[in-house]
């Protein structure tokens, strides 16, 4: 039978604050092993907590970006559960009134875009590190330093149908929340989880079926592939006649599978109660609106206002908002007085492969957006082509040399007098009389090969519009 | 000698903290074998703090408001440095590395922190009967419980061991003991005094406060513990009125109300009669008497017991062995570091209200439980709110029974819970109660009054209280050791 | 509502505490009479009360977002049961 998928994901970020949610020990990432502990964080005997401003701004922050309402009164609950990373075997976490409600987010897939629903977000604390022994025996090691720092854990709606729509809401998310600097999203370290809820239901039929929650995600890759694999088990079990049982399952990105984890899940029950530690958090209009000031402008707008503005087409506008520092860096360009739709061509095709091969950042590129225009403007002049221009992209890539420079040191400005041109078009025809003679015989690709052995002759300085021009008039 | 004036004398230098405390330590030598009201008291401790304010400069003692006077400090609130144990063997070793908001006031001061009282063992009980570490008496009768949980705070203060002392009250843990104590037992508004470093039973009930021999002691010490603080969030931002002033004005024009709810049947006989003694003499002294009805007071048992339960279940589950206190040794995985050290360290009041707790919460249970009440917690809440559009104050009995005997109750966990229905109203409200002694029975035994106020209106509590005082001398009434 | 034994195991199960035959026979009878009592409040009508979480109308207590715990506390192992390199150790943790 033909199944359809129902994917929602749950994605934790970690918020950049200074401070953990509930005391003043610091987030900073790769300190010692519990060296950024308080007796608050750790649950000790007496301790209470009280609540990061900063944290708080910062939900606000992603949940007008995602269009949420913001809940006019949110509390705190306490989630109820035994384990050696979480100190006070409870998380504090919003059960019934989170901060953040009813978003969306849209996301393109082939050229189309859809409206994902985000059903909250809300405010939680993050537990300690477990370190496992490496030989598989003795101890394990607990590790608090993360325990108690800010995440915002965002909820969407079953909306996603497929395993790419789940990438690009991902991807979408990951803009957004760069965009408004709340995370630096980094999966590495951790600053940003997912899980992904996922269940089949045969074409046609409304009902959900049976889901499974895939847990250890550590890239929107790996999301992708254990959605096709859960997709695939699935699929295999309903054929079979059997039942899919709603249990949390671990990604293994080695093996590509996902595995069962009943261990964790025994008798789960968390018994959310109200946190009677913490008071109730009221967000008036006031203090939204002032968050709302300091937002800027988002992917979805600027992709909008780059195809506008600047005439260009929804897939160049669409690369180009993906990261900030990506967009400003094209519209420096065009401040330079570049035509855009040139620039979105050359940093699209050019820029974004040499920065991939290379492994580099936008921000530490050597070509600056002054340099691209520079070099636009040679090939305007007519001092380089096209071609040589790729050459002298890649010199300004590795040295951070001025493209006039380069042009200049290399030799490599282009040949446009008409003496010179003829001269080297008048040897290659003599070198290849059969071509010659294909052509007049009526063979027209012919035509073709006879300027490509112009332009490596002149080692490709020729300008091609001139040899065009001459090799035709002398073939007529 | 009051707390008032020791500290008056001690600021002077008619009188050195060091040989004060000295008496303090030998009437401890004397009579606290017997009551047992201390789990930790350390001489050296006592006369290194003694020697250090003994230094002080005669202007450096003006500002301290409880210069040299020793205050006893319950179980379950965090002394850096000190061994901290709420009773329990589960936090046997465990070293508070931090000082309690109350205890850093207490410092600042000039206070003597002086030992630490025994308690049920984590603040549940009312008897101090379900302690690990030993069995507190009744000073007036060694055969009888001091009540509880803050037994030991009560009978340390009144067999005269120490002037002050601090508790904690959940569902009546100050007013209980003091009640049968015969001594003042003050529980603020929930929220007037930071919580922060005492080690929670029931965080929306919780409240710490003082233990005297007679009121205007326990403003004094109120008027050092009371005031926000930025490491609580449930702590107000309320000024805090000069207590020691309030206290002075006459009753005329107060208006007290008498629940009709809280004289029933069960209610012993002698503890009725003094009560109502009590009442005509504030009738006498000026007070307006009038008939109230907080109809939901026969819920207020009911309703505590799975609020506390409740938030006991989760506050108490960071005791697992991993960070302090006992860890069982024989734990080889991770579920048996779990099961053991928590059933070889908790006892079995400790059990019953954590299982009681935990099956109020789990799934299925919760809106039939915990949210009910919850909800009955606001009716709870609007029978006072009413009762105060009429009265200034509520006088009722403070325990419906004088001190019972040690091994009466413990096998009958409800009949235990019922002896604090008098007082666990005034936590599930919010409210100030204070507890003062009206008089003895026959067979020697104190009977408290109980006082209960509006929301932060300690002072009409502290002013009824030592009117009250200044007129009889019930107070004045010490137990033979 | 009577509680069963088999309620007191589940229930001891998940607040981590273990209980010989005897004791479950104990508590199941305890905590019967005590959950009977309670059931006292089904008399009540409490249709569109809301429940009271916080008896004081106190809101948005926050903290500025300032680092105040510098250095670790060297006293913050003090009470460890066990402890190795800076670690809280536990027996081993299967996922």
């Amino acid at each position: 039978m033909k199944y359809e998928p129902v994917i929602g994901l749950e994605v934790h970020v970690q918020l950049d604050t200074k401070t953990k949610l509930f005391c003043g020990c610091s987030t900073a990432f790769g300190a010692r092993a519990n060296s950024q502990i308080c007796p608050v964080c750790i649950g000790l005997p007496g301790v209470l907590p009280v609540l990061n401003k900063e944290a708080v701004n910062l939900s606000i922050k992603t949940g007008l970006s995602l269009e949420c309402t913001i809940a006019p009164f949110s509390k705190f609950d306490r989630k109820n559960y035994f384990y050696p990373d979480l100190p006070k075997a409870y998380q504090v976490s919003q059960f019934d009134l989170p901060v953040n409600l009813n978003g969306k987010l849209e996301i393109q897939v082939d050229g189309k875009s859809k409206v994902i629903g985000i059903t909250r977000a809300h405010l939680e604390e993050d537990a300690g590190k477990l370190n496992h022994d490496e030989t598989g025996t003795g101890d394990s090691g607990v590790d608090y330093n993360r325990g108690g720092i800010p995440l915002l854990e965002i909820v969407s709606e079953p909306d996603m149908r497929s395993p790419e729509e789940a990438y690009a809401y991902l991807k979408a998310l990951k803009a957004i929340l760069e965009y408004i600097a709340v995370s630096d999203c980094n999966m590495e370290q951790g600053s940003l989880r997912c899980d992904a809820n996922i269940s089949l239901r045969p074409e046609g039929q409304e009902k959900f079926g049976t889901r499974a929650e895939i847990k250890n995600l550590n890239s929107f890759r790996n999301v992708q592939k254990a959605i096709y694999y859960e997709m695939d088990r699935q699929a295999k079990m309903l054929d079979a006649g059997e039942r899919v049982v709603q249990e949390t399952r671990l990604y293994d990105a080695v093996s590509g599978k996902t595995r069962s984890m009943r261990s964790k899940e025994e008798a789960n029950d968390y018994r959310y109660f109200p946190e009677p530690d913490l008071v109730p958090l009221v967000i008036d209009s006031a203090w939204s609106d002032s968050i709302k000031a300091t937002l800027p402008e988002l992917p979805q707008a600027k992709k909008a206002r780059f195809v506008k503005e600047f005439e260009l087409p929804e897939y160049d506008a669409g690369v180009l908002t993906t990261e900030i520092p990506l967009a400003n860096y094209f519209e420096e360009c065009v401040k330079e007085g570049a035509k855009p739709k040139v620039v979105s061509n050359w940093v699209l095709s050019e820029l974004l492969r040499k920065l991939n091969d290379n492994n580099e950042s936008i921000e530490t590129c050597k070509i600056k957006p002054k340099m691209i225009c520079e070099m636009l403007n040679l090939i305007d002049k007519g001092t380089i082509s096209g071609k040589i221009a790729k050459t002298v992209f890649k010199e300004m890539f590795e040295s951070g040399g001025s493209p006039e420079k380069i042009v200049q040191e290399k030799g490599l400005v282009q040949i446009a007098d008409t003496g010179e041109i003829d001269q080297i078009i008048e040897q290659v025809l003599s070198d290849n009389t059969k071509s010659v003679e294909d052509f007049r015989g009526g063979k027209k690709n012919a035509f073709g090969f006879l300027v490509g052995q112009v332009m490596k002759a002149s080692r490709g300085k020729a300008n091609p519009q001139m040899v065009n021009q001459i090799l035709g008039e002398k073939l007529k | 000698m009051s707390a008032f004036d020791l500290q008056k004398k001690l600021v002077s230098g008619d009188l050195k903290v060091t040989e004060a405390a000295n008496l303090f330590l030998s009437q401890h030598e004397q009579v606290d074998s017997k009551v047992n009201a201390f789990v930790e008291l350390e001489k050296e401790k006592v006369l290194k703090q003694a020697q250090a304010l003994d230094e002080l400069s005669a202007e450096q003692r003006q500002s301290k408001k409880l210069f040299g006077v020793p205050v006893a400090i319950k179980d379950n609130i965090c002394v850096e440095g000190t061994e901290t144990n709420c009773a329990s063997k589960i936090l046997k070793g465990f070293t508070a590395p931090y000082d309690a908001t109350v205890i850093s006031k207490l410092k600042e001061a000039g206070a003597i922190l002086y030992g630490r009282t025994n308690m049920d063992e984590f603040a549940m009980g009312s008897s101090t009967e379900t302690s690990s570490i030993k069995k507190t008496a009744n000073p007036w009768d060694l055969e009888r419980i001091p009540g509880g949980s803050s037994g030991g705070a009560a009978a340390s203060v009144a067999s005269g061991q120490v002037p002050l002392s601090i508790g904690s009250d959940t569902g009546g843990s100050i007013r209980q003991p003091a009640a049968l104590c015969g001594v003042v037992g003050f529980k603020p508004t929930y929220g007037r005094v930071s919580r922060y470093g005492l080690i929670a039973f029931a965080s929306s009930l919780d409240q710490i406060g003082p233990f005297a021999r007679d009121v205007k002691d326990a403003a004094l010490l109120l008027d050092v513990l009371a005031g926000a603080d930025p490491k609580d969030s449930t702590c107000s931002e309320e000024a805090v009125p000069n207590y020691l002033e309030a206290i002075d004005k006459d009753l005329s024009g107060l208006t007290a109300g008498i629940p009709e709810e809280y004289f029933i049947e069960g209610i012993d006989p002698e503890v009725e009669a003094k009560v109502k003694e009590a009442i005509a003499q504030l009738e006498k002294q000026g007070v307006k008497i009038e008939k109230v009805s907080l109809p939901h007071t026969k819920y207020a048992v009911s309703t505590y017991y799975i609020v506390a339960t409740a938030e006991a279940s989760s506050n108490l589950a960071r005791y697992d062995g991993v960070r302090y206190g006992i860890r069982s040794a024989e734990a080889k995985n991770l579920n048996d570091l779990y099961f053991q050290t928590r059933t070889q360290g908790f006892g079995d009041e400790v059990k019953r209200r954590i299982m009681l707790g935990t099956y109020v919460l789990s799934a299925g249970y919760y809106d039939a439980y915990y949210l009910k009440a919850l909800k009955v917690r606001t009716l709870m809440k609007q029978d006072f709110d009413n009762a105060f559009k009429k009265v200034d104050f509520i006088v009722t009995p403070t325990s419906p029974t004088p001190a019972f005997k040690m091994g009466e109750k413990v096998d009958n966990p409800l009949s235990m819970y019922l002896s604090d229905i008098f007082t666990i109203s005034a936590n599930l409200a919010g409210l100030p109660g204070v507890s003062i002694p009206c008089g003895l029975t026959q067979e020697n035994l104190p009977v408290g009054l109980q006082l209960i106020g509006k929301p932060f209106g300690e002072e009409t509590l502290l002013q009824v209280g030592h009117q009250f005082q200044q007129a009889t001398d019930h107070h004045k009434q010490s137990p033979l050791l | 509502m009577s509680i069963s034994k088999e309620d007191v195991e589940k229930v001891a199960k998940l607040a981590r505490l273990q209980f010989s035959g005897e004791e479950v026979e104990t508590f199941t009878s305890q905590m019967t009479d005590i959950l009977k009592y309670i059931e006292q409040l089904n008399e009540l009508d409490t249709e569109g009360v809301e429940p009271t979480a916080h008896v004081l109308p106190i809101q948005n207590v926050l903290r500025e977002d300032k680092v105040t715990n510098g250095k670790p506390s060297k006293t913050i192992f003090v009470n460890a049961p066990k402890e190795e390199e800076h670690q809280f150790k536990v027996p081993q943790v299967i996922e």
